[in-house]
């Protein structure tokens, strides 16, 4: 492990990327995520075995990471909002090649230009496939610095496990957020598990081919349910949440990355107030914790969802809860960071309202 | 937990005041964040960051009402003087900030850094570390040993006579800071 | 008996599905016979387009990786920078790399990439129907161009091999065709000197064949040999357009 130091989200994510043994970076440049593109450009210049390419375009910048992913290597590429409406062509092209890559979405408002301001307008992107076709990406949200680490070291595994794209989803405040973080140790690419399926020319072995072209409709069919399958997998094998004072509450705040720390900071202000109030924190949002919610709900009957967004995440609340208990909505669109002084006042407003107190 | 906002234009060195601040306070053992202002906000000439230091978990790095500032000029002022916690400290820069504080309950130390840095060294580039000696030595939240340390480790590879130039800088706004007091 | 013709190493014992006439089946040959005459079969990675020659995966006995439409370039520059030593091509038709990948083949070309492109241009949207391309040559007929192509309405065709010739990182680019057993001669020729520029490493090389499309051209095969001769030369000049490599024999 390394010595704890300060480091900017963008930077932690892109030197984590470097010791998850990551040789391979394409970018375009967009605010507020430059700083990334800017140490993978230096860290690879350092590595004899590195390649980093500042493409022409996002959509060259996926499609490089495709190519680069076919020939074994773990790849990586990153942008914001704008950008990753770009890229989603070749998100689309990975996931049905079961090609794995990591791509990061440092989400600012939207939609448009919109600004660079954090912002979380992208859950349905992300967490839907984002691009066409029947198909979902790994999406990780992490909430602090070390977890930028921890979760980027895993998106490597995950898409390489998995063969499949993996999204790690922060926002501009946790790109440019500068905290503590202790990594882990490097990983050397060489001592990755081989990939019994790249591409390196047919050498002493038959051809190979990567496509996602499936004329054939019953052909096209087996190969969704083989995604679905792999999905329902991935459900079951990676799903994590946060639980944060939950276990007496009768109120919880569902939040993710910015927005849940807020959430943290208000929670503690109305526990101060003897309010009985905890915190839900999906850390994987694709596959969403729906189980660990449901379960919740047997004695939780008031949930707030707070989003920083006009409510996105709260559908896959919905979905969880299957109506077993009242969903409260609290947003902040477009680039607006709350502060928890704010969201104590939302959430005990709500408490009182439901007479919780009585409880 | 203490949250503090540096404030100044580019160019200024506020940035670095902030980032040498939270790394003496990470060394120090405490939690901490820090956030700077970005994008067409730095472009625009205006910069400033965020500091927060606690015991405990920091849950948002945004200070929407900090305890000290450290103001370098008039459009810092006006931004956040009205922001600061009350029994909040700010340290002005009276060299570039001519308007005084409005409010009385806040505390203001008062110092005229490029001047200061202008008569020792014959330039202005230790304003910033004269500022954070003075920042230091008022509101206690690390010291300037910690500042130091947080510098060299920085700053790797620099020579020993821009350290020597910055423990100097940072003892003139300390000492400032001394004299005042008693 | 002794054979003297037979199916190249390096296609696979398949049927091309391509219409009779088309000019794909013979530059997969040609593709197909040099890199066996060159033996770099063992390290050479193909990237077919989205298009007439989407499935060529499905002849090439190589290591393919289909790429998204217009990608070509891309995808190709991953794989080359990822592994090197390899021999990486993309095979791309004139909608796919002069329309919708033009970003790509550009900056490829500049960046000097060390990869080769086998460009096949029909001046149409094959697979598709018969749609202009941005290679369709001015008052030719397609689906999309009715009294054919109109400059003023249309716009004019691309000149896309003389626009990457430009690019400061472009090593070789010709313009061939296989509408004769000459012409197919010096297309493989050409085709057989671009992967010996890749293979010293001397950076991008780009082989444009203008190739026969009877349906879409609504001509009978011999005739649309014919036209590429009499009409679509004039628009499209076969020649060498950049040699930077001269003999690397």
């Amino acid at each position: 492990m390394s010595e704890k130091q300060l480091m900017r989200g963008s930077q932690v994510i892109a030197e984590a990327a470097i010791r998850a043994g990551c040789r391979f970076y394409a970018g375009y440049p967009i605010t507020p995520q430059n700083e990334m593109t800017e140490y993978m450009a230096n860290a690879m210049a350092e590595l004899s075995d590195g390649t980093f390419i500042q493409a022409e375009s996002e959509i060259a910048a996926i499609n490089m990471v495709l190519g680069a992913s076919t020939a074994g290597v773990r790849s990586m590429t990153s942008s914001s909002s704008p950008g990753l409406s770009l890229k989603q062509e070749g998100i689309s092209f990975l996931a049905a090649s079961e090609l794995p890559a990591v791509i990061v979405n440092t989400m600012r408002g939207g939609p448009g230009l919109g600004n660079i301001a954090p912002s979380q307008g992208d859950y349905f992107q992300a967490t839907r496939g984002g691009g066409h076709g029947d198909y979902r990406s790994i999406v990780l949200a992490p909430a602090s610095g070390q977890e930028q680490a921890d979760l980027t070291r895993k998106a490597f595994e995950y898409a390489d496990k998995y063969r499949t794209p993996v999204l790690i989803l922060v926002d501009g405040m946790m790109g440019q957020m500068m905290e503590p973080v202790i990594f882990p140790d490097p990983i050397d690419a060489l001592d990755l598990p081989p990939k019994p399926w790249i591409l390196d020319g047919a050498k002493g072995r038959p051809s190979r081919i990567i496509k996602s072209l499936i004329l054939n409709t019953r052909e096209m069919e087996d190969h969704n349910w083989k995604l679905a399958r792999k999905y329902e997998n991935i459900a079951r094998e990676i799903t994590t949440a946060e639980s944060y004072l939950t276990e007496d509450a009768n109120m919880v705040v569902i939040a993710y990355g910015t927005a849940a720390r807020i959430a943290k900071g208000a929670i503690k202000r109305v526990r101060e107030m003897g309010l009985k109030v905890g915190l839900f924190r999906p850390i994987t949002l694709y596959p969403f914790p729906s189980k660990e919610l449901l379960e919740m709900s047997r004695v939780v009957k008031h949930f707030l969802v707070f989003e920083m967004n006009t409510g996105q995440m709260i559908e896959d609340v919905r979905l969880s809860l299957e109506g077993r208990s009242t969903i409260h909505f609290y947003g902040r669109p477009g680039g607006i960071i709350s502060t928890p002084d704010e969201i104590s006042k939302e959430i005990s407003s709500i408490y009182y309202r439901q007479h919780l107190e009585e409880e | 937990m203490k949250k503090t906002v540096f404030a100044g234009f580019g160019g200024q060195g506020v940035l670095m005041m902030g980032y040498v601040f939270a790394v003496a306070a990470m060394r120090d053992g405490y939690e901490v964040t820090y956030l700077p202002s970005y994008g067409a906000e730095v472009r625009g000439g205006t910069a400033n960051c965020t500091v927060a230091v606690s015991d405990e978990e920091i849950f948002s790095p945004v200070a929407s009402s900090p305890d000290y500032g450290v103001i370098m000029n008039n459009p810092s002022l006006s931004k956040f003087e009205s922001a600061i916690n009350e029994k909040g400290i700010v340290i002005l820069n009276t060299s570039l900030v001519d308007s005084d504080i409005t409010r009385t309950d806040i505390t203001a130390v008062k110092l005229p850094a490029n001047k200061i840095a202008k008569e020792e060294f014959g330039n202005e580039r230790s304003v910033n570390m004269i500022m954070l000696g003075a920042f230091v030595t008022k509101t206690q939240v690390t010291s300037l040993e910690s500042i130091m340390g947080a510098l060299e480790e920085i700053s790797k590879g620099k020579k020993a006579a821009m350290m020597k130039l910055n423990r100097k800088s940072l003892d003139i706004g300390a000492e400032y800071v001394l004299k005042g007091a008693s | 008996m002794k054979q003297i013709f037979q199916r190249p190493k390096y296609l696979k014992d398949a049927v091309f599905h391509y219409c009779p006439g088309c000019g794909h089946s013979i530059i997969h040959r040609l593709v197909a016979e040099v890199i066996e005459e060159l033996d770099i079969a063992e390290k050479t990675i193909g990237v077919p387009p989205a298009g007439c020659a989407v499935l060529a995966y499905d002849y090439f006995d190589l290591d393919m990786c289909e790429a998204p439409h217009g990608r070509g370039a891309a995808v190709a520059t991953g794989v080359k920078r990822a592994l090197p030593d390899r021999i990486v091509f993309s095979y791309q038709g004139d909608g796919d790399i002069a329309a919708i990948g033009t970003a790509e083949t550009i900056h490829a070309a500049n960046r000097g990439e060390n990869i080769t492109i086998i460009f096949v241009n029909n001046s149409c949207y094959g697979m598709t129907g018969g749609q202009m391309a941005p290679t369709t040559i001015l008052g030719q007929n397609s689906s999309t161009t009715p009294g054919g192509r109109d400059s003023l309405r249309d716009g004019t065709p691309i000149d896309l091999s003389e626009m990457l010739a430009i690019t400061k990182g472009s090593v070789y680019i010709e313009r061939t065709s296989v509408n004769s057993p000459k012409n197919i001669r010096k297309t493989k020729k050409a085709i057989k000197k671009a992967f010996k520029i890749q293979m010293a490493g001397l950076g991008f090389s780009l082989i444009e064949v203008l190739s026969p499309c009877p349906t879409n051209w609504k001509l009978s095969p011999v005739d649309a040999c014919k036209w590429i001769d009499e009409t679509i030369v004039k628009t499209y000049p076969m020649k060498v357009i950049k040699d930077e490599a001269g003999n690397i024999d």
